[in-house]
């Protein structure tokens, strides 16, 4: 494993966080949403450089500085890191493309900080992606939470306030009140932190400090949405629809994920937790949250609602591939985190659409909607078939790669787990594809002329739909990174 | 001139006090500059003095050229060469940011204060430089009195809550002075390292653990160590603005490093960890400390109260990670001295811009802030999250210490206790937050919400506690630097 | 130790009794007295307490005060340190009567600041009225 010092991994963390005096001091907001793309592109084409040495295997470190005797802050690129890093900042120019379209739509206030904070969170998720160690991953998982707070609470009104609270509560709580002590036992017993394929841990601890270690750092990392740390996400549904997509599909949640995984097997390493058998104890979690969050997800009206409680169950999906430690289920996993993203996003830009051309949040008001917004029901539909994991789209591949884990692993619950869980999905979804194209005259609630959302709006979920069909066609630079990866 | 360091540090002070005092008969508009220009001297040679000790090592300055026992030696070691540097800076930057308070809240007597700021400053310095234990008390009641000089110019209740912190001063002053006492009864020596030579023999004597106890108490009492803290909140909130920015960071700090002198240089490690059983008792204290400051600032709708009791909190952090008897615990008790004077300076410069443009302090004040003073308030989450404890600011580097050593002493209570406060802190500083963001209410959106102009405090207030927001950042960066080349040789070899 | 022993053992050192009581009768009035200046009274007392402990230490069984006989000009030759108290606590002691003596003005000054706000110098009545505020 060759390895270069580049000082990109930098560069594509401050690039979002240099532009922000630009965003802040733009008097035109063309100005300020051109310097916008400007950072995206650039953070886009800082990170797509560096696929090449990736795909070749070797890793890209770069030191910021040693703070702690064996501890620095020090980024380094690999190929998982490079899978997340590469889904964030494509979604992010799509996600600003509909942002503005949104913000514009509904003439919200508050918009230079809307981006500037939107700008911070993207600095701090490619943060973690290139993060070489549990204490820089730390770091900037603190900064994403503390910089999405105001994007979430942007309404500023008493439901924003109350959302925001939750919202912290459980994501600092469980960082500051479950990540930290981790990290500092670990960071005792070891006295590294480094993310590497064996663990940092001899193997020759109690079994019994493993254990909690190692639920208390999967638990703490509550933006993985694992249950019970899940009533955030609901919670912050509150926020504008494109803060929702950037939760759920662009940074935050996967954010979560991802440092679970690099937990898993980048601090505890995937033999150790075989060898110690605690890969099941985290497999029963995450099923439990998968079940539980898609039987809820069908009870709720709200469109945002009920695609909230999709991803938690679907988060859970990401953990639980890995936590199979079957090369299959990890490959599952990692790729999920990528087809899981343009589909979701899809669907919220998709409910976010609705709102804007109509007004609607809840589900049983879009009955017939189908003939007014066609374009964007037929986006639904393709990313509800990603999400559900059907072909011709992306999600496909990595329900396969994590059905193929389960057998690897010989853990037929997890099997059984995952495919009811498959039905759920379809369960809560194509009744509203259904309803909304396949309905009688009386019940439609919606004339009968086409009407879209802005183009701003549309494009940009034309092209993650389109994203998510084409990567079931082209999957191999994901399923490369993922393979790459546990190797 | 650099030899000459050690005494300019206390004699530059304390001449400029006359100048200042004269100048404010003949002329007000003097005062600030002499001030300033005293200040900056002394911070320049408090760098100069530090980077002394970084080469050469220890420095010791006999005042009139007579030798211990039988004159005043000063003693500059890595552990007072950082602590001055950082009693200066303070100093320094509040001293400017102050001026405009200044001239808000009581402009007749401005000679008068400054006189006091830079006598106070006088004191601490001195109690940082000395290293003859009499020599101390004196400077600590120099310190003291202006202290409550400075403190009772405030508000209305000012000077009845001075009344009670000079008690409970006096009090810890001569408790102080009487485990003076004892120590040259048991040794014939004042001079801090010639009783430590002196004292070893003697560990198993009476009087030598009566003046530990009777030390450690006075220090207590006057570093507001719970449940020895009434005074504290009463006297730093009803001061002004400029007294309380500069007292806060300073005094209880100062205080504390006394603690650790006591600790390694004059009753060393082994006699204090090993001959004495006190270690565990003492953390135990101070994790009481810890979780009461973090309630009472919970019950508190006034936000410089609440601060205040953070001060009792992070109080509590220095003296249990100072008493776990470990090597990473003294560490971060060491640099969470200078983190921690830094933070408080930086929220306590934020309290007095507020009071400046706002005129109040309590919550209700708050509303709406982020709008109107952004880069006051900007400032402030930067100080909130190193009281939280976030990197990369540098209280999470302390923290970090200090958690270290609680795992290695298996203590697991002090580090418990240390999350605890992060948590609450995170409640305390977002219940702020919450009124500067979203009060006043808006309906629908905020769509209708026109965007409240900025009105933000004069420039000399702001940039100097911008200054202070960066500097948080920088010392967390540059934590290693200070571990590895200052506060590893403070340490004596013997602590592991 | 048997009683016989300890009465004269305590008794010899009579010069710690006195100033702990001093010290205790201190702290009490601090604590118990309402009244503002009988509180600064104990403070004094408290202090004094410390200050008499300090000279007493320098006391020697049939030693005079430290100051050279022969007086004004007399002997140069070298002095008979035995036959002297220990000046050196005199000295400490001298430093700290007079930070006592400027504790004592501030804390009447303040005093002076408080009864023209509140009319009163008793602490219950002061704080009575802060409470109607």
């Amino acid at each position: 494993m060759e390895t270069i010092t580049s000082i990109k991994p930098l560069l594509a963390v401050l690039v979002s966080l240099l532009v922000t005096p630009m965003l802040v001091s733009s008097r035109n907001p063309n100005v300020r949403e051109g310097w916008t793309f400007l950072a995206a592109f650039i953070k886009l084409a800082i990170v797509a450089s560096m696929v090449p040495a990736i795909l070749q295997g070797t890793e890209i470190v770069y030191t910021v500085a040693e703070v702690f005797p064996g501890v620095a802050i020090k980024f380094k690129v690999d190929a998982f890191g490079m899978l997340f890093a590469l889904v964030s900042s494509t979604l992010w120019i799509v996600t600003t493309i509909y942002s503005i379209g949104y913000m514009r739509g509904l003439n919200e206030h508050s918009q230079t900080r809307y981006f500037c904070f939107f700008a911070i969170a993207l600095s701090a998720t490619i943060g973690v992606a290139f993060s070489a160690n549990l204490l820089t991953l730390y770091l900037f998982y603190e900064m994403l939470s503390f910089a999405t707070y105001p994007l979430v609470a942007h309404h500023q009104d008493q439901e924003a306030r109350s959302s925001g609270r939750k919202y912290l509560l459980y994501i600092v709580g469980a960082s500051i009140g479950l990540v930290l002590p981790a990290m500092m036992i670990c960071y005792n017993l070891t006295g590294t932190l480094e993310f590497s394929k064996q663990g940092i841990f001899t193997g020759t601890e109690p079994h019994a400090t493993m254990l909690v270690l190692l639920l208390m750092l999967v638990l703490g990392f509550a933006k993985a949405g694992i249950m019970p740390f899940h009533s955030w996400l609901p919670a912050a549904m509150v926020a504008p629809t494109p803060v929702s997509a950037l939760l759920h599909a662009v940074a935050v949640v996967k954010v979560g994920a991802f440092s679970v995984l690099r937990v898993l097997t980048g601090v505890f390493g995937i033999d150790l937790l075989a060898s110690l058998n605690l890969g099941t104890v985290i497999c029963y979690i995450a099923a439990f949250t998968v079940i539980t969050a898609s039987l809820i997800a069908l009870s709720q009206d709200g469109l945002k609602r009920r695609l909230a409680f999709s991803t938690i169950g679907q988060l859970s999906y990401i953990v639980l591939g890995v936590a199979l430690l079957s090369p299959k289920g990890v490959i599952g996993g990692m790729t999920h985190i990528a087809m899981h993203a343009f589909g979701k996003i899809t669907l919220f830009f998709c409910a976010g659409a609705i709102f804007v051309a109509t007004g609607k949040k809840n589900i049983s008001e879009m009955v017939g909607i189908g003939r007014r917004m066609p374009v964007t029901m037929v986006a639904f539909f393709i990313g509800s078939l990603s999400v559900i994991g059907l072909p011709p789209t992306g999600g496909f591949f990595s329900k396969w790669y994590l059905v193929q884990g389960t057998l690897q692993a010989d853990q037929w619950p997890m099997l059984v787990v995952l495919l009811s869980s498959s039905l759920l999905n379809a369960a809560y979804f194509f009744p509203i594809v259904y309803k909304a194209f396949f309905c009688t005259q009386e019940e439609a609630m919606f004339e009968d002329r086409i009407e879209e959302a802005p183009l701003w709006c549309v494009v940009p979920l034309v092209i993650t739909a389109a994203g998510s069909i084409a990567l079931f066609f082209y999957p191999t630079l994901f399923l490369k990174l993922a393979e790459l990866a546990t190797r | 001139m650099s030899q000459q360091y050690p005494a300019l540090l206390v004699i530059v002070p304390l001449l400029s006090a006359f100048a200042i005092s004269i100048a404010g008969w003949v002329n007000k508009r003097l005062c600030f500059p002499i001030i300033v220009t005293a200040l900056s001297v002394v911070v320049y040679a408090s760098i100069g003095l530090l980077l002394t000790v970084l080469e050469k090592g220890v420095v010791i300055y006999h005042l009139g050229g007579w030798p211990p026992p039988v004159g005043i030696a000063y003693y500059v070691d890595h552990l007072n060469g950082l602590v001055l540097v950082v009693v200066a800076s303070v100093a320094l930057l509040n001293v400017i940011a102050a001026k405009k308070s200044i001239e808000q809240e009581f402009p007749d007597k401005a000679g008068p204060f400054y006189t006091l700021y830079i006598l106070m400053v006088t004191g601490l310095l001195g109690i940082v430089v000395t290293g003859d234990a009499f020599n101390l008390y004196v400077l600590l009641e120099i310190a003291a009195l202006t202290g409550y000089g400075l403190l009772a110019m405030g508000e209305e209740r000012a000077p009845l809550s001075t009344l009670n912190y000079l008690y409970m001063g006096t009090i810890g002053a001569c408790f102080y002075l009487l485990g003076v006492g004892y120590l040259y009864i048991v040794t014939g020596s004042l001079n801090m390292v010639d009783i430590a030579r002196l004292l070893p023999p003697l560990y198993q004597s009476r009087a030598v653990l009566a003046a530990f106890i009777i030390c450690m108490v006075g220090v207590w009492l006057k570093m507001a160590f719970f449940p020895l803290h009434a005074w504290l909140p009463n006297a730093y909130t009803h001061a002004t603005s400029a007294a309380s920015s500069l007292i806060a960071p300073l005094v209880t700090k100062v205080m504390v490093y006394v603690m650790i002198r006591l600790i390694l240089t004059i009753f060393t490690p082994e006699f204090v960890f090993a001959t004495l059983a006190l270690k565990n008792v003492v953390v135990w204290l101070a994790v009481i400390a810890i979780v009461m400051g973090a309630i009472l600032a919970l019950a508190e709708r006034n936000l410089k109260r609440m601060l205040t009791f953070i001060i009792v909190a992070e109080v509590g952090y220095m003296v249990g990670g100072a008493w776990l008897g470990n090597r990473a615990g003294m560490t971060g008790a060491i640099l969470h001295i200078a983190n921690d004077a830094l933070m408080t300076l930086c929220v306590f410069l934020v309290v007095g811009n507020i009071v400046y443009k706002v005129k109040g302090y309590a919550f209700e004040n708050l509303q709406g802030l982020f709008r109107k003073m952004p880069f006051t308030m900007g400032a402030f989450v930067v100080g909130a999250m190193s009281i939280i404890g976030v990197p990369p600011t540098c209280g999470f580097f302390s923290k970090w210490y200090l958690i270290l050593g609680a795992l290695q002493a298996g203590h697991y209570g002090f580090m418990a206790a240390l999350i605890f406060s992060s948590l609450v802190s995170v409640v305390l500083f977002f219940r702020i937050f919450e009124i500067c963001y979203y009060e006043p209410f808006s309906d629908h959106h905020g769509h209708d919400h026109p965007p409240e102009p900025m009105d933000e405090a004069p420039l000399t207030m702001v940039v100097p506690l911008l200054i202070v927001a960066v500097i948080l950042i920088l010392v967390g960066l540059y934590t290693v630097d200070i571990v590895n080349h200052i506060i590893k040789f403070a340490i004596p070899e013997g602590l592991v | 130790m048997n009683m016989a022993e300890l009465i004269p053992a305590l008794i010899a050192k009579y010069n710690y009794w006195i100033y702990i009581t001093l010290m205790m009768i201190g702290l009490y009035a601090m604590i118990a007295k309402n009244n503002l200046v009988k509180k600064i009274v104990g403070m004094n007392i408290f202090q004094t307490a410390i200050i008499l402990y300090y000279v007493s230490i320098g006391v020697k069984k049939g030693a005079t005060i430290p100051i050279s006989a022969g007086g004004h000009g007399a002997a140069h030759e070298a002095v008979h340190a035995a036959d002297y108290l220990n000046p050196l606590p005199h000295v400490l002691m001298l430093t700290a009567i007079v930070v006592g003596v400027a504790t004592l003005g501030v804390a009447l000054a303040l005093c002076l600041r408080i009864y023209n706000r509140y009319n009163t110098l008793e602490e219950d009545e002061i704080l009575a009225q802060i409470r109607k505020k």
